[in-house]
């Protein structure tokens, strides 16, 4: 068994919390906010009389009942169900004595109390352990205090103490009281992995139940007695800002209480780093009900004016950073002419290995590509929303986000409210994918309920939405390869860059595989708001340098797996002096050794066209290869065989879904993804021109195969995502003979670029 | 031009019981339920009937009714996910529970209730005949797969 420390100098990691809130949590309290986990099985069990708190993370009932709180937000990624898991294997209680509660925002209690870049499990790992571990370890001190025996000759298993040499045995409900009680112990063994019985195993959803009946999970669904309903009205293009509001005719429509105007952040505030907000100052309506605020919403009219060019302070959890916003009405053709002139100056250089432009010049061959990618909209199925009651100095606030713990210091920061005031419950998230990091509707939905002195809900039509985002920035990449006569790869120099980021990763592959090797990034300000999506960059990069990689693999005569399975072998035999490299080239060749096996490659049907890539980000490595025909000038994909390494995986069925959802939105976003600017204004505001993904384009069959490993976890919510558009593109080319250099693939949803 | 709104109190047969309410009749159905009603376990997702989040049935059939005005609904019965069944015991519903289709889950009661109308009026569809009904129905963490497979499952059961 591994020791490990539940305190750091004066820091400690597990709390007994009950000491803290006064002795005992009484069962009553908590019966309305625990809820059976699964449903159906649970039913027949009682609730327990009292709960006892071990720590922030769980607390057992009297009668061996389990309730273990998810601190981190739940988007689908399945983490209030992973993160339980972790917890009662290392408390070691049976998984159906285990009820599951969203925890809210309690830094006091929890660390990183967030989701974003994968890393809730990665990072949320040790800590999960920790928590049942000590718990466990407290039960066996409170067991050992009342048998009079050493508290290490104590077994546990199923939610059960016994002692093999007294005969004693105890469930650990009856042990509860008395182990809250205990003082937390300073080390705690861990279990080996080798004993995980529920970490591992495949464990339904635990909100599952409350789903499929409809019950109200989501933050859009938060009803208070008294609430009233708000909406904004921002401006209708970027590059532009408020001016004035007439509301003449709103304020006597029926259902309407108030018209005004919200500035979320003060001119004077220094934002942090997921304070992006694309219109500072919105106009607002609130009233009685929904339908009666969106008749106004068409109703109200606005005034706007151009903004002028300014620079801010940003501040990035300690570092600034000067944030450039150009003045202008900025459209789409421009965009893409911009980025075409500048990437021929160069950029900054951001990695250099060897001599590449020597290499270059005396090579046999040269390839030189360039690759495209549009903004890109989040898209959540549940509109940016959130409920706020700002009252007598204190907040209470419900809803989705992503980055509770930032959310809440800038909301403290705007209204003078003080942290302990600030009360935030995290709900589902109906979809988050990095949109929901930037959490700028909580604070305008805090000012509301401030101003209006009663309880709101704001609520972002579907059009605010798609128009007032944060978006994927839109990016340019030329990728130049230079073989030598043996049709090695000798030289590669990647430039790429973006409006308004770089999606560079100059520390990627094939960085560290080539000798001579050069990376260079740029930018070009914009006043459009830009932020995380599902695999920031790399969203974009895989699908430029995989592509790419299929065509040089061409060109040098080589199979495309064997072409890739070649640089990782050089990495890992004779890995380069002085570089560092992001990735583990074991590991990327061990994906592509398993898709290469899995998918049979090699062994294809003839009508069927195949492609593969492979990418690593998020601390994993995912390996594609996806099998199509063309129908009706359209593809029509069969089937994606897909290879993770993701290190120790928690609930393979839950991971399994992740993975197969991060591949179907990524055929959605390679083929129809896109937002597109007019004069400053986006030229898609719904579903009805921003083209999803539908049943029928999604895959026919998916499967994925997990590298088997114990290496402890790492991200999946993103990985499976970048590699499918270039695992497509390299498929399209395979079937119609055309390579794509553009997303979306398809022009106006239609027909290959 | 002011606008004038007549309010209207309306009798609509709602998961088996008569609920009156009293709203401007323009107002969609989809927000009498969630406003007025508190059923909010039918989702908001465009208000423009392209994307299936709002899905109920009238009279059986999949309506979405962010474009359904509530004075267009007279006699007809109206079903919400929350009366599809009493302990979500519903074919549909325990297929989805097998299969634990959900990621984020917002979609999924609008998936749910297209499905069951689906299977009501074709108890075996084959996959080209569940992609065409499912096909108004937007899932945007792609869990389109399951929900074809749970589909399947209800239909063997059902």
């Amino acid at each position: 068994m591994t020791a490990i420390k539940t305190k750091i100098g004066r820091r400690a990691f597990i709390k007994n919390t009950s000491l803290v809130s006064g002795g005992l949590v009484l069962g009553f309290s908590w019966l309305n906010s625990c809820k059976p986990k699964v449903g159906l099985d649970m039913a027949a069990k009682e609730l327990p009389k009292e709960w006892f708190k071990l720590n922030g993370y769980l607390k057992i009932g009297e009668n061996g009942l389990v309730t273990i709180l998810s601190p981190n937000p739940e988007a689908g990624q399945n983490v209030k169900t992973s993160m339980p898991m972790i917890i009662a294997d290392e408390l070691d209680v049976d998984w159906k004595d285990v009820m599951v509660e969203q925890a809210p925002l309690d830094t006091g209690a929890f660390t990183r109390q967030f989701i974003g870049g994968s890393q809730a499990l990665r990072q949320g790992w040790t800590g999960l352990r920790m928590a049942g571990a000590t718990a466990r370890q407290m039960l066996k001190m409170a067991a050992a205090q009342v048998w009079k025996v050493p508290a290490d000759e104590i077994k546990t298993s199923g939610g059960m103490l016994s002692h093999e040499g007294s005969g004693n045995s105890a469930t650990y409900g009856d042990m509860a009281s008395a182990a809250a009680k205990m003082e937390v112990p300073e080390e705690v063994q861990l279990k080996e992995k080798s004993d995980f019985n529920i970490i591992g195993t495949s464990q339904k959803n635990v909100d599952g139940m409350d789903i499929v009946t409809g019950k109200p999970l989501f933050g859009i669904d938060t009803h208070k007695e008294g609430m009233l309903i708000a909406m904004i009205v921002h401006p209708p293009a970027f590059g532009l800002q408020l001016k004035s509001i007439d509301d003449s005719e709103v304020r006597s429509m029926p259902g309407i209480r108030d018209v005004f105007t919200v500035k979320v952040f003060n001119d004077d505030y220094v934002k942090t780093f997921f304070d992006t907000r694309t219109y500072n100052e919105v106009a607002v309506i609130v009233g009685d009900s929904t339908w009666e605020v969106m008749q106004a919403k068409k109703a109200l009219k606005i005034e706007c004016e151009p903004i002028q060019s300014s620079t801010e302070t940003r501040d990035r959890f300690g570092t600034t950073w000067e944030q450039h916003t150009p003045k202008g009405l900025e459209n789409t053709e421009e965009h893409y002419a911009q980025m075409l002139s500048r990437a021929k100056k160069g950029g900054v250089v951001r990695r250099r290995d060897g001599n590449p432009e020597q290499a270059f010049s005396t090579s046999a061959k040269v390839i030189e590509r360039t690759y495209t990618g549009p903004f890109l909209a989040h898209n959540c199925m549940e509109p940016m929303n959130f409920f706020a009651h700002v009252k007598d100095g204190k907040a209470e606030l419900i809803g989705p986000l992503q980055k509770p713990e930032f959310t809440e210091q800038t909301l403290s920061a705007r209204t003078g409210i003080p942290l302990e005031n600030i009360d935030i419950k995290m709900t589902r998230l109906g979809g988050g994918y990095g949109r929901r990091s930037y959490a700028h509707w909580l604070v305008e939905a805090a000012l509301i309920s401030q101003r209006m002195e009663a309880p709101i809900k704001l609520i972002y039509t579907r059009e605010d939405d798609m128009t007032d985002g944060v978006y994927r920035p839109t990016y340019h990449a030329k990728l130049r390869a230079a073989l030598d006569a043996d049709n090695n790869l000798i030289a590669y120099h990647v430039n790429a860059g973006g409006i308004p980021e770089s999606p560079l990763y100059e520390n990627r592959f094939p960085a560290g595989t080539v000798d001579h090797y050069l990376a260079e990034g740029w930018t070009i300000d914009s006043n459009i708001t830009v932020g995380s999506f599902r695999a920031p960059s790399s969203n974009f990069m895989a699908c430029a340098e995989q592509s790419f990689l299929d065509e040089v693999a061409e060109v040098a005569g080589k199979d495309p797996i064997d072409f890739r399975l070649e640089l990782l072998d050089r990495a890992i035999k004779k890995p380069m002096k002085d570089v560092t490299n992001d990735y583990d080239p074991a590991r990327y060749a061990g994906v592509l050794k398993l898709v290469k096996e899995k998918s049979e490659w090699g062994n294809q049907d003839a009508n069927i066209s195949r492609g593969v890539a492979a990418y690593f980000c998020h601390n994993s490595y995912a390996a594609q290869v996806l099998d199509m025909v063309m129908e009706d000038g359209k593809p029509k994909v069969q089937k994606v065989t897909c290879a993770v390494d993701c290190g120790l995986v928690v609930n393979p069925d839950a991971a399994t879904n992740l993975a197969e959802g991060g591949i179907v939105d990524g055929i959605g976003n390679a083929l129809f993804g896109e937002l597109t600017f007019k004069e400053g204004m986006p030229t898609k505001k719904n579903f009805d021109t921003y083209r999803m993904i539908r049943m029928q384009e999604a895959p026919k069959e998916i499967e994925v195969h997990f590298v088997k490993s114990d290496i402890d976890p790492t991200g999946l919510g993103e990985p499976t995502f970048p590699p499918i558009f270039p695992a497509l593109a390299n498929a399209i080319y395979q079937a119609t003979g055309k390579r794509l250099y553009q997303q979306p693939f398809l022009k106006n949803g239609g027909i290959l670029f | 031009m002011p606008i004038i709104t007549i309010m209207a109190k309306l009798n609509l047969k709602i998961n088996g019981q008569v609920k009156e309410v009293d709203v401007d009749p323009s107002t969609p159905v989809l927000w009498v339920l969630r406003d007025h009603l508190n059923l909010v376990g039918t989702k908001y997702g465009c208000g423009i009937a392209q994307c299936g989040a709002c899905t109920v049935h009238l009279d059986g059939t999949a309506t979405r009714s962010c474009m359904l005005s509530v004075s267009m609904v007279g006699n007809s019965e109206i079903t919400t996910i929350e009366g599809l069944s009493e302990n979500g015991d519903h074919p549909v519903q325990k297929a989805w529970m097998d299969v634990d289709v959900p990621q984020c889950g917002y979609c999924q009661a609008g998936q749910i209730m297209t499905a069951a109308a689906l299977l009501d009026k074709n108890p075996n569809p084959n996959d080209e005949e569940i992609e065409m009904a499912m096909n108004g129905n937007i899932c945007r963490c792609g869990t389109y797969l399951r929900i074809k497979k749970a589909v399947k499952i209800a239909s063997e059961n059902s």
